[in-house]
């Protein structure tokens, strides 16, 4: 510790020094795959989740080319099955939430003035997790094996005498094998929003895309172990003859249902409540005023999380449930609505009381406004049970959720990267370039997804590799396959533009948008370390804030400079009191391994060598073993009496 | 056969549907499985249902946009603004409004979840339906025969249709006529179907089932009390005898062949289980539960290899003499 | 680090929820948490199973004329579990005064306990195996697959259990100021305590009510 009784304050150049050289990585082939660097893991995610987009993207461009026309044959119906799966399984599992998480990686610690998340080696782990599940689901595509039973996957055609081959093997391991990750992401957020908040960040100071993260992060721990019970009960049920989805022996094919909707419904806002984050994070800068209602957002957040545990059933409605419990169900869904409203109504009045600068990142949040409030419109409808039992399977619901996933999940997403583009990059984007861009995926959406709003109510049901000629489908359907086009060309736009900043772009300042949250205090991109010195912050929006700044700049004190070692500051859950210095882990490559030994496992599990299997079970107990193996310290500083 | 059978249309009609997708906002839906051109007691309520909640959606749209442009137009500049906290405009019109809107709208969506609930009288008629990969079997309690892939109900009364499946799910949905019952593994399921005018209802399955999903149709047709009680009558007697010299040509080739293992003709020894009924097939709808429409030329395509026509259906090719094949046409499209 | 409020105190009072000056939980400690409330909600998950298919399969429960399950072994089970979480509790306690004697002789108690426990499990398997298995109907895959899987974390808790044994044989590794892992590896086996009692519940006695 280099506390002293009288502090000197303020950083000097020895202090840089010192932080670069522990917090800096030589580039090495061995850094490279060792990194625990939350930004570059961060910036890996995004990469990572991207490339998986656009392998879903380009599935449902080829389904939408399959439907363009009446009973064309451009693709197998079972090719189509598997398109239609691997594509909505990938945009939920391996696009929405890794990309949020991505984000979340590269922005929770910088917004909340830390290091690096609480758990580094955990975090890289995570990805090499989430790197290897993805891998293993989409190397199925090209040997015509991928899952083909819908992403939600209903038993018993999920069983194998229904659905022989290897398809749902995949699924189902893949899946649990992704919840690894995502698990362990959330555990990291949650622990690293709780203990690594800059000191004076109490509760009310948080930021709201730190509290979206949060509560998304509590949402998975509660709801992925249901996802991943039904996995698991579904891999014993085909492969070692139990019986649980098997009406013949006892068991019950509704249990898939309930087991898979407790999880999915919490996930549709698991996807989304990131996404809300990123536009509260997104509008003060160009609206040029704080959010208004901050702790009514907090408080939507907060009941969004919990309730959403109470709605499942609303995606069972054609079950033939008793109705008591329906009418239970519709009203919980309808009273979901709400918080999403206020939060709507709060954005809403920020832009009327506040001054609008029309850059592309606030295009794309009104965009989202325009977008997600349709596709809200037609959720709360579905809430009414009778009227969604009309609706249900049908292309109503693959417009509703459409509008709700790219209206609420990418069109933030699209006004986060264009917004946090010259702190991930240190360049500016080219204007020009994302406008076009943003036109295009905006009319690209809406003609591509309202006009299936029609065809569900013209009886057109979803999942069907083909149809034959029905008034107001055929026509309809041209048009979507048109849209889908002419999103995909905005979308390669974004690519272009992201590409062009990368290669073109101007030098961005820190802060080229004097915007309020603390990631705009640090360098352009960050240095490794994120931040000389660990700011004490004053306020909800500490970089308008003047003695936050001053606690950066003379006000420094060396227990927030800490440059001696790899370290950053614990405080207390709630007011974010100082608490201690901490020293942060070191670069390692045994997350890789680890990860490495399970992907290891979850292959051998699909192709039954269960003996190496068993192997790669013990190697992952070893290497868990040695990661946590304690150090070996002298008695006097571990405090052992004799 | 004398029903108002639907023209049944196999041509493209790009510019027909879409100009009828442009007169969505009246709702002159014509002669599609549109939800919003209802034909019966249970879609005509979900109908108006709709049209509350697509006006009060627009009402709230209209509202959000308003604010928005408003915003747009009058608030740009770059100035930093650090006054006003609107509270209470934010939880009225964002929590306090859209909650009584809430409440009535469900207040309104439980009265027709109970309407749909209603079950219909004890003796009132009965069709019960089993779901199969990928088509559907109809049969009456009462009648002897089974159909397949098409269900006649008297029109004006409430029929109540009883739903099982015999591999996965599948769900029953008649657009026009009646929202979704899913068809669960395992258990039975009641819905019922009240059409209002005579005519022919397109339904498809409408949950996954797996390869053929698509390919899942059936139709319903009401009809009025007396054809309908005759076409029962039709149910219950043996299938029409062959007539012609092909015909009976193609019914022994039917009995003696591959066919009967799978397919029953009541009055002949095919007794099989494991496809459709065949006693009525010259006077279905289509061949493979909406595959392809049903005449001469499908059905020989289908008959050499279903396959083809319906890939991945349970049926497998069969072999049968290219001699034999008009023989067997002829005996097929003469049940009737 | 002073602390004569026992057992309940030691586990629950402010000095037991720090481990180093000053006050504050290590981020581990909520990862553990954290960890043992997913996997608890996993197990709620499969005992949640349990009911609904036990409720929707019908009256007779276990089905198939089988006999409801006896209650000598799993109560025997329960008995040696159950108070394993004491030496580790008071291991726990030991090396947070530094008496690096008590957590190793704490842990073994456990590791013996635990074991133990596996051995009455296999015994139960070994009797019940001759009557059904997870192939035979619902109740089988159930009971063997719900029972399995708490057994495989007993498993996992005991290899918790026996690394920190070895650590501190190995010495250098846990002492007052250092003691996170040893709190952390118990949190998880107290949770796999808690929730054998859940289990019991659910398998052995409910289907006698
Ligand atoms: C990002 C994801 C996301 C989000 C945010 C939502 C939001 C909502 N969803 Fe949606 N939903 C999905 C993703 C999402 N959904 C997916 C993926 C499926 C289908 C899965 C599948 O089958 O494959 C689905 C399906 C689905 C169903 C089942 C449909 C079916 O299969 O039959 C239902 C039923 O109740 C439903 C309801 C709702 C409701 C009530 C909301 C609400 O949260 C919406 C709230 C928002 C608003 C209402 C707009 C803003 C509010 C105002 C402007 C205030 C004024 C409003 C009123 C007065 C109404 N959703
Ligand atoms: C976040 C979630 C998400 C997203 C973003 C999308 C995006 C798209 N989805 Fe969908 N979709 C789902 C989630 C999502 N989807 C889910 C969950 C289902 C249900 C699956 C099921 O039933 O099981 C579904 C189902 C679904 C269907 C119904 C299939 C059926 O029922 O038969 C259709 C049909 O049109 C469709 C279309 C599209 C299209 C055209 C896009 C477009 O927005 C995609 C645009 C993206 C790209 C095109 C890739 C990016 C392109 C570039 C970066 C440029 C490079 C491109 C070129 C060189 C051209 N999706
Ligand atoms: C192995 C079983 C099997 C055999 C053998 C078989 N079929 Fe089929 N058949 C089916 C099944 C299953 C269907 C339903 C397929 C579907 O629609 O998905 C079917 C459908 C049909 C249909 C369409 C019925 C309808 O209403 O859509 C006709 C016609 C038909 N079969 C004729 C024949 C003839 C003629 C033969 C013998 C030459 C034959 N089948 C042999 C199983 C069989
Ligand atoms: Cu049967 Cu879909
Ligand atoms: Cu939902």
């Amino acid at each position: 510790m280099s506390t002293t009784t009288n502090p000197p304050t303020g950083l000097d150049g020895d202090d840089l020094a010192r932080l670069a050289e522990h917090w800096g990585e030589r580039p090495s082939l061995r850094a490279w795959f060792g990194t625990t660097d939350h930004k570059r893991i961060g910036r890996r995610y995004l990469v990572t989740a991207g490339f998986f987009f656009v392998l879903a993207g380009l599935s449902a461009l080829v389904m939408r080319t399959q439907l363009a026309r009446p009973e064309s044959g451009v693709v197998s119906p079972q090719e189509y099955n598997q398109l239609f799966t691997m594509h909505g399984t990938a945009m939920i599992f391996l696009f929405a939430t890794p990309m949020l998480f991505g984000f979340g990686n590269f922005l929770v610690p910088l917004m909340i003035g830390a290091r690096d998340m609480a758990f580094p080696r955990l975090n890289a782990f995570g990805y090499w997790v989430f790197l290897f599940a993805g891998l293993f689901m989409w190397a199925s595509v090209p040997f015509g094996a991928a899952p083909n039973n819908g992403w939600f996957a209903y038993a018993p055609l999920n069983q194998l005498q229904h659905n022989p081959g290897l398809h749902m093997d995949i699924y189902a391991l893949g899946l649990l094998f992704l919840g690894i990750s995502t698990t362990s992401a959330s555990i990291n957020f949650i622990v690293t929003a709780l203990k690594l908040r800059a000191p004076g960040m109490s509760l009310n100071r948080v930021p709201l895309f730190v509290w979206a993260i949060v509560a998304t992060s509590f949402m998975v721990i509660f709801a992925l172990p249901a996802l991943n019970a039904d996995n698991a009960l579904l891999f014993l049920d085909r492969r070692f003859d139990t019986h649980f989805f098997d009406p013949a022996g006892g068991g019950n094919v509704l249990l898939w249902q309930h087991l898979f909707w407790i999880f999915g419904h919490p996930d549709v806002y698991i996807i989304v409540m990131p996404g809300l984050g990123i536009v509260s994070a997104v509008l003060p800068a160009f609206t040029r005023r704080g959010v208004v209602g901050y702790p009514l957002i907090v408080l939507a957040i907060v009941a969004i999380s919990i309730v959403s545990f109470g709605v499942w059933v609303h995606h069972m409605f054609a079950t033939g449930l008793p109705q008591l419990s329906y009418s239970f169900f519709s009203a919980a869904s309808t009273i979901i609505t709400i918080p999403s409203g206020l939060q709507i109504f709060a954005w809403l009045a920020t832009m009327l009381l506040g001054r609008l600068v029309l850059r592309v990142p606030l295009l794309f949040v009104i965009g989202f406004i325009v977008t997600f409030v349709l596709g809200g419109f037609t959720g709360a409808m579905f809430a009414l049970t009778a009227f969604d039992q009309q609706t249900t399977d049908s292309y109503f619901v693959v417009a509703h959720f459409h509008y709700v996933l790219i209206g609420g999940a990418v069109f933030p997403m699209l006004a986060g990267v264009y917004y946090w583009l010259p702190k991930i990059t240190g360049r500016m984007y080219h204007e020009g370039l994302g406008r076009w861009a943003f036109w295009l995926v905006f009319a690209g959406m809406h003609v591509t997804f309202f006009p299936m709003h029609l065809t569900g109510l013209f009886g057109m049901p979803r999942r069907i590799y083909t149809y034959r000629s029905e008034p107001g489908w055929d026509g309809w359907n041209l048009v979507s396959t048109v849209g889908s086009y002419l999103l995909a060309l905005g979308l390669l736009l974004v690519l272009v533009g992201i590409v062009h900043t990368l290669r073109r772009g101007r030098p961005a300042p820190p802060d080229p948008w004097e915007a309020d949250s603390l990631e705009w205090t640090a360098a352009s991109p960050p240095e490794p370390y994120n931040f000389p010195v660990i700011p004490q912050v004053h306020s909800l929006h500490p970089t308008w804030d003047e003695r936050t700044a001053e606690s950066i700049g003379p006000g420094a004190t060396p227990d927030r400079i800490l440059s001696e070692g790899r370290r950053t500051v614990f405080t207390s859950e709630l007011d974010a009191r100082y608490e201690r210095a901490v020293e942060m882990p070191e670069s390692s490559l045994k997350p890789l391994v680890l990860a490495g030994a399970l992907l290891v496992f979850f292959v051998t599990m699909l192709f039954a060598w269960y003996p190496v299997a068993v192997a790669a079970v013990l190697v992952v107990a070893g290497s868990i073993a040695a990661w946590l193996w304690p150090p070996r310290r002298p008695d006097e500083e571990l405090g052992v009496v004799a | 056969m004398r029903t108002t059978r639907r023209a049944v249309r196999w041509r493209p009609r790009p510019l027909a549907s879409a100009v009828f997708g442009l007169c969505l906002l009246t709702g002159c839906a014509g002669d599609s499985p549109s939800a919003l051109n209802p034909g019966g007691t249970g879609a005509t309520r979900i109908a108006g249902l709709w049209w509350l909640l697509f006006w009060i959606s627009m009402a709230v749209f209209v509202e959000v946009m308003a604010l928005l442009v408003w915003a747009l137009v009058f608030r740009r500049g770059d100035v930093r603004v650090r006054h006003g906290q609107p509270l209470r405009f934010v939880t009225i019109a964002g929590a306090a409004i859209p909650f009584v809107i809430l409440v009535a709208v469900y207040g309104a969506g439980l009265r027709d979840l109970a309407a749909l609930g209603a079950a219909p009288d004890r003796d009132a008629p009965t069709v019960e339906v089993t779901g199969h990969t990928w088509w559907w079997e109809v049969r009456y309690p009462g009648a002897s025969g089974a159909t397949a892939n098409e269900i006649h109900i008297p029109v004006g009364e409430r029929v109540r249709v009883r739903l099982r499946t015999d591999d996965v799910l599948h769900s029953f949905w008649v657009p026009q006529l009646m929202p979704k019952t899913d068809l669960i593994a395992g258990e039975t399921r009641e819905t019922w179907l009240q059409a209002e005018r005579a005519g022919s209802y397109r339904g498809q399955c409408a949950e996954y089932c797996g390869t053929q999903h698509a390919h899942m149709a059936f139709l319903v047709v009401a009809q009025p009390r007396a054809e309908f009680d005759a076409w029962l009558a039709r149910l219950n007697a043996p299938a029409r005898q062959p007539q012609t010299d092909a015909e009976r040509r193609g019914e022994q080739a039917f009995v003696q062949g591959t066919c009967a293992a799978c397919h029953s003709i009541r009055g002949t020894g095919a007794q099989g289980t494991v496809g459709p009924d065949l006693s009525n097939v010259g006077s279905r709808w289509s061949i493979g539960a909406g595959a392809v429409p049903n005449d001469a030329g499908h059905l020989g395509g289908w008959i050499a290899n279903s396959q083809t026509v319906k890939p991945g259906n349970a049926m497998p090719p069969q072999p049968v003499e290219a001699a034999r094949l008009p023989d067997l046409i002829a005996y097929l499209r003469s049940l009737e | 680090m002073t602390d004569r409020g026992g057992v309940v105190a030691a586990a629950t009072g402010a000095e037991a929820l720090s481990t180093e000056l000053p006050v504050g939980r290590p981020t581990s400690w909520w990862g553990m948490v954290m960890f043992v409330a997913t996997e608890a909600t996993l197990f709620a998950c499969l005992l949640g199973s349990y009911f609904y298919l036990r409720f929707q399969f019908g009256p007779q429960w276990p089905p198939g004329g089988l006999e409801k399950p006896k209650l000598v072994i799993p109560l025997l089970m329960t008995l040696v579990l159950v108070p394993s979480s004491i030496p580790v509790v008071w291991a726990e306690h030991g090396i947070r005064r530094g008496q690096r004697w008590r957590l190793r002789a704490g842990l073994a108690a456990t590791l013996v306990m635990g074991l133990t426990f596996m051995g009455l499990l296999v015994k139960e398997y070994s009797d019940d195996l001759k009557m059904h298995t997870m192939t035979t109907d619902v109740y089988g895959s159930l009971f063997y697959v719900i029972t399995g899987f708490h057994g495989l974390h007993v498993s996992v808790g005991l290899m918790m259990i026996g690394w920190l044994l070895a650590a501190s044989l190995r010495g250098g590794s846990f002492g007052s100021h250092r003691h996170e892992r040893v709190r952390n590896a118990a949190i998880y086996w107290h949770f796999v305590d808690t929730v054998w009692v859940a289990i019991l519940f659910t398998i052995y006695l409910s289907p006698r009510l």
